[in-house]
């Protein structure tokens, strides 16, 4: 297991975790969703084959209402 | 398109832009929007669990133009990370571009937002930052190859209007690209001066999403659009300092 920090909250990972696979955890929408490991943008075509590194900090985001 | 905006090459029938915060619920944001005739709309980026979604459909279904804004960042470091999101989240590389310097006054911070500015255009976005309402400042975003300059007419949510309008007159003499008035407009002739002193465009949330009736209020801010872009191109009397008779003086 690995432990990253997702979106402010310390969640244990499969160890090899991917991007997709935090996103599944989340239940996260197929598309309107951005991730960003570390403070760089994983762009959605290498969410599958990114691995989160133990100890990275994951911010998932998404379009709400404002402005 | 009759008298289309045009920003970065895109034409828009409708010179109201809206923002998507405040309101209640989504089902008076759609009121209000459908009612605003706008066609480009800003959204915030958030965390996915916070809360606040649905906004996306909503504008897809309307067939209105998702403009992600840089809300809440207060440094050029964040506001280029959250661009780059939005463009990864939404696939547009438009941005509203906002840097906050304090909670307090929502003012942007310009050393941070021209630092943002420069990073974002040469990564590829079309950059329109709100700003203060200086005209130096603006023309400089200009020559960074911001889209559009988008000068406030006073802080965020405020509704005190437009403190300084000769500000907003120097800064549509000199700039090439649109202006677009951003923040501070409180009711309908606060848009249709923007409108009058030369704007190209009007972006308000506040004043819509709560006021008792956004429906009809932003029903208004679309005649006070279109009232104010008619009188300025309409070519308005000068101002007299005495009366000038509109009645025969003989007879």
């Amino acid at each position: 297991m690995l432990k990253a920090k997702v979106n402010g909250v310390e969640r244990e990972l499969a160890d090899g975790a991917t991007v997709d696979a935090v996103l599944a955890l989340l239940g996260a929408p197929a598309s309107g969703v951005a991730v960003a490991v570390d403070g760089e943008v994983v762009p959605r075509a290498a969410w599958g084959t990114t691995a989160v590194p133990e100890g990275a900090v994951v911010e998932v985001l998404t379009a709400v209402q404002g402005g | 398109m009759d008298d289309p905006l045009v920003i970065a090459g895109r034409e828009f029938g409708s010179r109201l832009v809206m923002g998507t915060g405040g309101a209640a619920n989504l089902a008076v944001l759609e009121r209000a929007l459908v009612a605003s005739g706008t066609e480009l709309t800003t959204v915030a980026m958030r965390r996915l669990d916070a809360g606040g979604g649905g906004v996306l459909e909503l504008l897809s279904r309307l067939g209105i133009e998702a403009l992600p804004n840089t809300a809440g960042c207060r440094t050029a470091a964040e506001a280029v990370l959250t661009a780059r999101l939005a463009r990864e989240a939404l696939g547009t590389d438009w941005v509203k571009l906002e840097v906050h310097a304090d909670d307090r006054t929502l003012l942007p911070d310009p050393v941070e937002l021209l630092d943002a500015a420069e990073r974002l255009v040469d990564d590829g976005f079309t950059v329109l930052p709100y700003t203060n309402d200086d005209p130096v400042l603006a023309w400089r975003l200009e020559q960074l190859g911001c889209a559009a300059v988008m000068p406030l007419g006073s802080p965020i949510g405020t509704g005190l209007g437009i403190r300084n309008p000769h500000n907003i007159e120097l800064i549509v003499a000199r700039a090439s690209v649109p202006v677009v008035l951003d923040a501070g407009v409180g009711t309908a002739s606060d848009a249709a001066l923007a409108m009058e002193l030369g704007c190209s465009a009007v972006l308000l949330a506040t004043a819509v999403t709560r006021a008792q009736d956004p429906e009809r209020m932003a029903a208004a801010m679309r005649a006070g659009v279109e009232a104010g872009r008619l009188a300025r191109s309409a070519g308005r009397i000068p101002k007299r300092f005495w009366a000038h008779a509109s009645s025969p003086a003989v007879g």
